[in-house]
């Protein structure tokens, strides 16, 4: 049966990157679909109706929403090449651990840093400096977060280094110097195809959200 | 030293709806495992050990390591004990499926619920109306994608089945506790019908919480919380 994958997705979505990158990593051909946001298409909503957002993935005409959900089920269903889980249970449950860790804690925590000012922008700065030191320090001397091998959590969380210029431009505070080993992992990250291909220029995205933050914060 | 090492541990907690799924799938799956209850007020080293990231419960300790997050819990004992029943159905789509909707309960339902126990008022009526249509989404759900589901023994429970029973299982007591209904055989049949199976198997009536004892910790947390609020 013929595979038809399209991907309905935003640019600067870091979940949206996830999926991305899942797909290439297997070598699946997909139709990548931009939606305006403030402009939902019809297919958007008729596919995931619940939520109304992106990324959602439509294989074979069926609907998979949620990130997180959409990787897995590009492990499973293209399960020949680049394994992203590993195979032993243990380590399975450690990637997902830490997966679920930056679902629950990185997209608040860095929200606070450029849609607010003041107090509030400076304990979630404080916030989510404390998160990626956490990170950094669960991937320790290893080239990647599961050991040799880039995988589930890598893929989690590279999306968010296309929004670091903003952080810190908002923020006032360098990542590189609070995370240097983090900053060593996104580059190795970015040497493979699938997320070279993946992920926007930083710079567009600090452009992007420089434009939302004057919504939020006006000056 | 071997049963040492095989030996299975789940630090929870006997309120919790977390530690509750977990213990249903041990039990689902004939696994035999050590309980220790903690204390969430004054939490001990061993589970601060277990747990720094979060220091919560459940925690599974298997072969010496600890699992952590009831979902992953779970996932991690369908991988590894692979007897019936299968948490996970076979048909990667179909478990696609499964998770999405464990997700819209774990996240858009259950915290609403929450929030009704310790409101009152206005913000309480709103909260119950939200959490009931959210409820009615998960009644459509359950009706579109799984709609000749039967539950009549273990083999029938997985991971959808067990979320439900563990969040929406007290429902009932939480009507008694709170004089708020968000689901009834009339609005929401699905649902309650399953709830209703998943009741009468007795893996279930092993880890339930007696009526009383939930309704009592029920009233009087909501009493403290609602106090609470008033002095700050």
């Amino acid at each position: 049966m013929a595979n038809e994958v399209v991907l309905l997705d935003f640019w600067p979505s870091m979940f949206g990157m996830r999926t991305r990158i899942a797909l290439r990593e297997k070598g699946v051909e997909f139709e990548y679909r931009e939606e305006d946001l403030r402009n939902k298409s019809p297919l958007l909503i008729q596919m995931n109706p619940i939520h109304k957002k992106i990324p959602v993935l439509i294989h074979n005409g069926k609907p998979v929403v949620e990130s997180s959900i959409q990787v897995q089920y590009i492990d499973e269903v293209w399960s020949h090449k680049n394994p992203i889980l590993p195979s032993d249970p243990y380590h399975r449950a450690q990637a997902r651990f830490w997966a679920d860790f930056i679902d629950k804690k990185m997209y608040e925590a860095q929200r606070k840093v450029w849609a607010t000012k003041g107090e509030e922008q400076e304990t979630g700065k404080k916030d989510f400096i404390e998160i990626l030191k956490t990170l950094e320090s669960e991937l320790g001397d290893k080239p990647y977060f599961g050991g040799d091998d880039f995988g589930f959590v890598d893929i989690a969380l590279i999306g968010f280094y296309t929004w670091f210029p903003a952080y810190e431009k908002f923020g006032n505070f360098s990542i590189e110097q609070e995370c240097p080993k983090l900053i060593a992992w996104v580059k190795k990250c970015l040497q493979r195809d699938s997320v070279a291909k993946s992920l926007p220029d930083p710079e567009k995205v600090t452009e992007f959200v420089s434009m939302l933050r004057s919504k939020f914060v006006p000056e | 030293m071997e049963e040492q090492r095989s030996k299975v541990t789940l630090h929870g907690m006997w309120i919790s709806t977390y530690s509750k799924r977990v213990e249903i799938a041990l039990k689902l799956k004939g696994i035999l495992y050590e309980y220790v209850e903690e204390d969430l007020q004054n939490k001990s080293e061993s589970l601060i050990q277990l747990n720094p990231v979060h220091k919560k419960i459940p925690v599974l300790v298997h072969n010496g390591k600890p699992v952590a997050e009831s979902l992953v819990i779970l996932e991690y004992i369908d991988e590894t004990w692979k007897n019936s029943p299968r948490l996970f159905p076979e048909d990667t789509y179909e478990r696609a499926q499964v998770r999405f909707w464990v997700s819209y309960i774990n996240q858009q339902v259950f915290e609403v619920m929450g929030q009704v126990v310790f409101q009152e008022g206005e913000a309480q009526a709103k909260s119950v109306e939200e959490a009931r249509k959210r409820v009615q989404v998960l009644e459509e759900g359950l009706k579109k994608h799984f709609p000749n589901k039967n539950i009549r023994e273990n083999d029938d429970v997985g991971l959808l089945e067990i979320t439900i029973i563990a969040t929406f299982g007290a429902h009932k007591a939480y009507r008694e506790a709170l004089g708020v209904e968000i689901i009834d055989p009339v609005n929401t049949p699905t649902l309650y019908n399953w709830i209703e199976r998943l009741q009468d198997l007795t893996v279930m009536k092993e880890v339930e919480v007696p009526r009383d004892k939930l309704v009592n910790f029920l009233q009087n947390y909501r009493q403290k919380l609602l106090q609470q609020a008033a002095s700050a």
